[in-house]
């Protein structure tokens, strides 16, 4: 899991933050912190199914499978898996 | 329209010098090519350039009184002059000439400050009162026409343009200001009375200020009105249309009052399809109609524009927008806008009074102002719904209410969830007093992450939704969302953004002047007192508009889904960021002496859209703003040059210096 985890908050360093990673914790909400807003959520949706291989489907689309680190990352372990 | 200008300096000892105030003038050459006048006393120095639209022979300013003690510069229109002049002369008032402007000193001298509140018309002016060595400036309801001013060394300035001021060389260099930017990258633009530059102060709308050796004073005269339910209409939606068409019908034909031809611009939307079908089918069978074109299939309604110009048989021409050309046209929007940027929406509208001059046309009605006093706006009809949703966010069948506020948008299964459980969040929201913008305002202070180090530093504490929430007028909060946020809309978006970026400033950088008659200020206290479920019913938005217009417009009009007048971003940036007209602003030098912006994270920024073939709302915004900000500093503070005026010839010159 924290292989994942490192390179998705690199992702989302450089993608969404521009380079700076300060204030992102692991288990801080990316929509409440204003990291990424719908159109994110798909631009990261895109990285991750290109990346990894998988396919997230529609009803995949929840909170707890993609707003923050941890649950992005633990996601992709079971996806993976 | 014109420009005007002014210097006062209370201390009276004769120095106001033409050498300052003539630069002032010349840098407002393109508001008023035609003529240019300038008073000066050991108190006061006013300035004119002048666009002849009435009495085009002796209508040249200042204009004065029949003793010569009060004179007056006044840039735009007065629509109802006719009737006050007739009031005025029945009262004795002698007068020199037919203009509009000539009615204004003579109210004046009759009411004193509050004569402003006779007013029906879009106008900024600037009014000197020898005898009581008063100064006075006001500015319209809406702040249809700009007016700035700042001080420095006991002397107070105003101009129509901030670049007017800092032509008088009276300022010290400017400086831009951090509160100013984090405001427009909130709200798309400053608070009222805010410019982007430090100690220039913009007049709000609705405002007298006065100045005397006393000091100041400014005085709200007009605000945006609210109804409490009680005091809403007791009549028919039936009827309230007819009065709507009435209204609109006498706004329209007061602002076709000119001594040049009036032409209008024709979207293909509602707004200026009903206008201009009100010109055609009353006033002027043969008015000439202008429209933008976009290369884009989403943005253009080109098929719309043919049918009305078909059914009215008007001749109408229009202009293609193409994204090479706004591109091109950007770095002269903001040498006009004055400010940053977050959209591109300006450019077409720059490049579309340069082909209205070039037919020479200096006059056109628009459709400005429908969307905010009917109801037409999206972020209207979203607030609504998601305040109907987040009473029940676990209730799916409410939740998918969002998918129809942007269907051209959010297209397939994956952007649709996406999109409602974004609008889903943060329940509590909904009890918040700007409940219905927070949403793009949260979006749009996400380019705020690009500040430099220094611009985090000099807004640390600062919170410009705070500073908002000082100027609310007293209950705001128990107002229904729709009156809450028609008022954030009209006071921040239609009179601070859209009349500023969108209208005066495009039209008058070509010597085009615009007419909006869904501003005309008895519609808006007449809709006051409609209740606002008739103006949005369930999703329909502008509803008694659409009433209003229902034997004047086909229903192929009035009823087309809703198209918000916009223009490409991403697309016309992306490719061109190196181009030469950019390169400069954008450089990793220019960007460090600016200090706003971090130039590492811009770069990344920049790479990311060069290397993509799209880019998200909020990213294009931000490149919009960067390189906004990035002219705005190259234009203004790092290379402003003064305009020569040795070789201005004056229409009127009077020298009172003397005594």
């Amino acid at each position: 899991m924290p292989e994942y985890a490192s390179e998705i908050r690199q992702y989302i360093t450089d993608r969404f933050l521009f380079g700076d990673d300060e204030k992102l914790g692991d288990d801080d909400s990316l929509l409440d912190a204003g990291v990424i807003d719908s159109t994110g959520i798909l631009e990261l949706i895109n990285h991750l199914e290109e990346r990894y291989g998988i396919k997230v489907q529609d009803e995949e689309l929840l909170p707890e499978n993609l707003d923050t680190i941890a649950n992005i990352s633990a996601f992709l372990g079971k996806k993976t898996a | 329209m014109c420009g005007i200008a002014g210097i006062f300096d209370a201390r009276g000892e004769g120095r106001i010098a033409a050498a300052n105030l003539a630069p002032m003038v010349a840098a407002l050459s393109h508001r008023g090519p035609d003529q240019r006048g300038i008073y000066l006393d050991r108190n006061t120095g006013l300035g004119h350039a002048r666009l002849s639209i009435v009495d085009l022979e002796t209508g040249a300013q200042p204009i004065r009184n029949e003793t010569g003690t009060v004179w007056l510069v006044l840039n735009g229109e007065i629509y109802n002059h006719p009737e006050l002049r007739t009031g005025l002369e029945a009262k004795g008032h002698r007068f020199y000439t037919r203009t509009d402007t000539e009615v204004l000193v003579h109210l004046y001298e009759d009411k004193g400050p509050d004569f402003v509140d006779d007013l029906n018309g879009q106008f900024a002016l600037g009014l000197w009162d020898a005898s009581r060595k008063r100064l006075l400036l006001a500015r319209d309801r809406f702040g249809i026409c700009p007016l700035y001013y700042a001080e420095h060394e006991s002397r107070f300035l105003f101009a129509s343009e901030i670049k007017a001021l800092l032509a008088s060389a009276l300022l010290p260099p400017p400086s831009l200001e951090p509160r100013a930017l984090d405001q427009i990258l909130t709200f798309w633009t400053t608070l009222p009375g805010a410019t982007a530059f430090q100690g220039i102060r913009e007049l709000p709308p609705g405002h007298v200020l006065t100045i005397d050796a006393a000091g100041q004073r400014l005085r709200k005269y007009w605000d945006i009105p609210y109804q409490p339910p009680g005091s809403y209409v007791q009549a028919t939606p039936q009827s309230v249309g007819n009065d709507i068409l009435a209204l609109l019908m006498d706004a329209t034909k007061i602002r076709l009052r000119a001594d040049v031809p009036v032409g209008s611009y024709l979207s293909g939307g509602l707004d200026s399809s009903g206008i201009t079908a009100l010109i055609s089918r009353y006033f002027n069978r043969h008015v000439r109609t202008f429209g933008v074109r976009f290369e884009e299939e989403a943005f253009d309604e080109g098929g719309y524009q043919k049918e009305m110009a078909g059914r009215l048989e008007v001749e109408h021409r229009e202009l293609e927008a193409s994204n090479a050309l706004i591109a091109e046209a950007f770095p002269r929007v903001i040498w006009h806008c004055e400010a940053p940027v977050l959209r591109t929406a300006p450019a077409p509208m720059l490049l579309l009074s340069r082909f209205v001059h070039e037919q020479g046309i200096k006059v056109v009605c628009t459709g400005e102002g429908a969307d905010e006093v009917f109801g037409g706006y999206d972020i209207f009809r979203e607030s609504l719904v998601r305040q109907f949703v987040l009473r029940r966010p676990d209730s799916p069948r409410r939740a998918r209410l969002f998918e129809r506020l942007y269907p051209q948008i959010f297209r397939t299964g994956r952007e649709k969830i996406s999109y409602r459980q974004f609008m889903a969040r943060d329940p509590a929201q909904a009890e918040e007093p700007f409940f219905s913008h927070l949403v793009r305002w949260n979006n749009t202070a996400r380019i705020k992450q690009f500040f430099s180090k220094e611009m985090r530093a000099a807004l640390a504490g600062y919170s410009a939704t705070e500073d908002l929430a000082r100027m609310m007028p007293a209950g705001f909060e128990r107002r229904d969302t729709l009156s809450k946020a028609q008022y954030l809309e009209d006071k921040l978006f239609l009179s601070n953004y859209l009349l500023t970026s969108q209208g005066d400033r495009m039209a008058m950088a070509n010597s085009v002047e615009i007419r909006p008659p869904y501003l005309d200020h008895r519609i808006i206290d007449f809709m006051a007192r409609v209740p606002p479920s008739w103006k949005i019913l369930g999703l329909n938005e502008k509803r008694l508009l659409k009433k209003a217009f229902r034997d004047i417009l086909p229903t192929s009009i009035t009823r087309r889904t809703k198209h918000p007048y916009r223009a490409p971003i991403q697309s016309v940036f992306i490719g061109r960021l190196q181009s030469e007209s950019y390169r400069d602003a954008l450089s990793e030098r220019s960007i460090r002496d600016a200090g706003v912006f971090d130039p590492e994270k811009v770069g990344r920024l920049f790479r990311k859209l060069e290397a993509a073939s799209s880019a998200s709302e909020t990213e294009g915004m931000a490149v919009s703003g960067i390189l906004s900000t990035q002219l705005l500093f190259e234009q203004f503070i790092r290379r402003f040059a003064r305009p020569e005026a040795s070789g201005v010839r004056w229409d009127v010159f009077v020298d009172k210096r003397a005594g």
